[in-house]
């Protein structure tokens, strides 16, 4: 009798999802719903997929779950949790939609304790609408709206989302992971689990961001962009626990 | 609070909140805005201890989205703002029509444009009956013109909003939230018990449970234009049948009247009044009220007799409703407009006055 040595997780759709190559959504997809199979929770959650790249996961993620406009996915899902208090809630969103035009509804549902999970999709670029400066857009990174690099005069510094939202005391759990070595992709898939636990005892708002690639709108290649997060985003965007709630610090 | 046909005095803004809960529409989202806030204030007080849930947004666009995920998750759910914040929220309404998730709405209007002031108003009028939001889609709105009248279109839109789908809109102006006048209140309905909500309402994202063949999706995006053509026709499918179904009008005395005025909200009442005024000068006018806005009720102008001379609105705005009057009366008849905005609002004398001028210009 054979082993199998790969099974895909039945929390994912059997279909081609049609991100870029070298995209990291695919991952945090698999991360997320993996995760919620691992739980024995993947009938029981809901997930909220807002604007941007991200609107498609319904169709990858193998969850009931609804769309929302740019930004809204933290009000909707607030909206869902008072519905079904003892199911598993998360918003999947993109750097534009979160911490652009949804910069109200994320910090107001952190500052609630809101109990649903957001995994936060941090590739410095607007990815759908073709390669926009985003509010997490590095200094000196070209974009189609800052084609000589972001310049910090015109446009002010990035924004540490992570570390904003852990200044929140509703924020119990706060972490930065990052998807560009098996290691970092190991360490995400433990914040993710700990984001779904620390929701199911009640304690209040988990965040997890995922330092993410955009190959097609950095114009580099798949390897490339794996390197360019790794040298880039990093540094300025420091991995780790941001915020833990007592009850689970090790 | 008293049941059953016990007649009780309230305030109209607490009468439509008790409404609402009576109704079963369990969940409410606001944000305070004048002259609505009472509403946000009673149901932060009544809901929690009568099971069920209020939250205050961080504002309408909050609410709103709120109220989509709260629906779209099975939840009956109502919201209420004022003309700016009822703005603020068309961005979701069109969300709500598109992905077919229920709600009942409610506006008490202000003057605009802009910040405009806090007076009533029903400058709305086109807000609410073209949308407001991007795209194809349409919301039935109702215009009371008592508390008990809002009591009841609230309740029985609780039914409504869950039958067809779509948001429901109740349309008053901030004079009927802000008075107060005896009404009766309806029986409690019963709220949905969470764990019954995919047996009624099988489209609901609640989470699938154990059979994943039944997984749900609540979604506006259709990428390609063949597909979105077709969900839109589908929509207006819906809307065709609603303009039937949900168009209500009542008259007075349009069969052999010398002027017929249209009037909705409070102006219905004032021209009411008026009417009185308007048969002691030897003028008989009649009144088309219509009670919902969209559908409006193009057929009720046929049945004006052949001894009208005019048409008139009468409105607190700068003419909007008069277009669909136009509509409505087609070149049969000249279509005046009386009006007062900002926040004005005419006495049945003004009102009275107006009107015979209008007639005596036209005879």
């Amino acid at each position: 009798m054979s082993t199998p040595v790969f099974t895909y997780t039945k929390g994912m759709i059997r279909t081609e999802t049609n991100f870029c190559p070298g995209c990291t959504h695919g991952i945090a997809h698999r991360l997320i719903t993996e995760t919620l199979v691992e739980m024995g929770e993947i009938g029981n959650a809901i997930g909220v997929a807002p604007i941007g790249c991200s609107v498609q996961a319904h169709k990858f993620m193998n969850v009931d779950m609804c769309e929302a406009a740019h930004g809204r996915a933290p009000a909707v899902a607030s909206g869902i949790r008072r519905v079904h208090p003892d199911k598993i809630v998360y918003t999947y969103q993109g750097d534009g939609d979160l911490a652009s035009i949804g910069t109200a509804e994320i910090v107001h549902a952190a500052a609630r304790g809101e109990k649903f999970s957001t995994f936060f999709i941090n590739n410095c670029i607007y990815g759908m609408t073709g390669g926009q400066m985003a509010p997490t857009t590095l200094i000196g990174q070209r974009s189609t709206t800052s084609q000589d690099g972001r310049t910090k005069a015109q446009a002010g510094n990035p924004i540490r989302v992570s570390e904003l939202i852990s200044t929140l005391d509703g924020a119990v759990y706060v972490e930065r992971v990052a998807l560009d070595t098996p290691a970092h992709i190991r360490a995400a898939k433990k914040a993710v689990r700990r984001a779904f636990e620390i929701q199911k005892a009640g304690l209040g708002f988990t965040f997890v961001e995922f330092l993410s690639t955009c190959p097609t709108n950095w114009g580099v290649t798949p390897p490339d962009a794996m390197k360019w997060l790794a040298e880039n985003m990093i540094p300025y965007y420091p991995l780790g626990v941001k915020r833990e709630p007592e009850e689970v610090q090790a | 609070m008293a049941n059953g046909n016990d007649k009780v005095l309230l305030k109209g803004n607490e009468a439509f909140a008790e409404a609402a809960i009576r109704g079963g529409l369990r969940f409410y989202f606001g944000y305070p805005i004048t002259p609505q806030s009472e509403i946000p204030e009673f149901m932060s007080r009544e809901l929690p201890k009568r099971g069920g849930v209020f939250l205050q947004a961080e504002s309408e666009l909050g609410a709103i989205n709120m109220a989509y995920g709260a629906g779209a998750a099975g939840g009956a759910v109502f919201i209420s703002s004022s003309s700016p914040g009822i703005a603020l929220m068309q961005e979701g309404m069109s969300f709500l029509c598109s992905a077919e998730v229920p709600l009942v709405a409610l506006n008490v209007s202000r003057g605009g444009p802009g910040i405009g002031g806090i007076q009533p108003g029903q400058a709305d009028y086109f807000q609410v009956t073209r949308g407001g939001g991007n795209g194809d889609y349409k919301i039935p709105v109702f215009a009371p013109a008592s508390i008990q009248e809002a009591i009841d279109l609230i309740y029985e839109s609780a039914e409504l909003a869950a039958y067809w789908r779509n948001p429901i809109m109740i349309f008053v102006d901030g004079i009927i939230g802000q008075m107060m006048e005896p009404v009766t209140l309806p029986e409690q309905r019963p709220f949905t018990e969470t764990s019954k909500i995919r047996d009624a309402k099988p489209w609901a994202i609640t989470g699938y449970g154990d059979d994943d063949t039944k997984k749900n999706v609540v979604k506006s995006l259709r990428m390609q234009p063949d597909d979105l053509e077709r969900h839109v026709e589908y929509l207006f499918e819906k809307y065709r049948r609603a303009e039937k179904e949900l168009c209500r009008v009542e008259t007075q005395d349009i069969e052999d009247a010398d002027i017929v005025l249209v009037a909705f909200g409070t102006v219905a009442r004032i021209a009411r009044e008026a009417i009185e005024i308007l048969a002691t000068r030897g003028i008989k006018a009649g009144l088309v009220r219509p009670i919902s806005l969209w559908p409006f009720p193009y057929d009720v102008f046929d049945k004006i007799g052949s001894r009208t001379k005019a048409v008139i609105s009468a409105e607190l705005s700068m003419g909007q409703m008069i277009e669909d009057v136009r509509i409505g009366v087609g070149k049969r008849l000249p279509v005046r407009l009386i009006n007062r905005t900002g926040g004005m609002i005419p006495t049945s004398l003004d009102l009275a006055d107006s009107a015979e001028k209008i007639y005596k210009e036209v005879n």
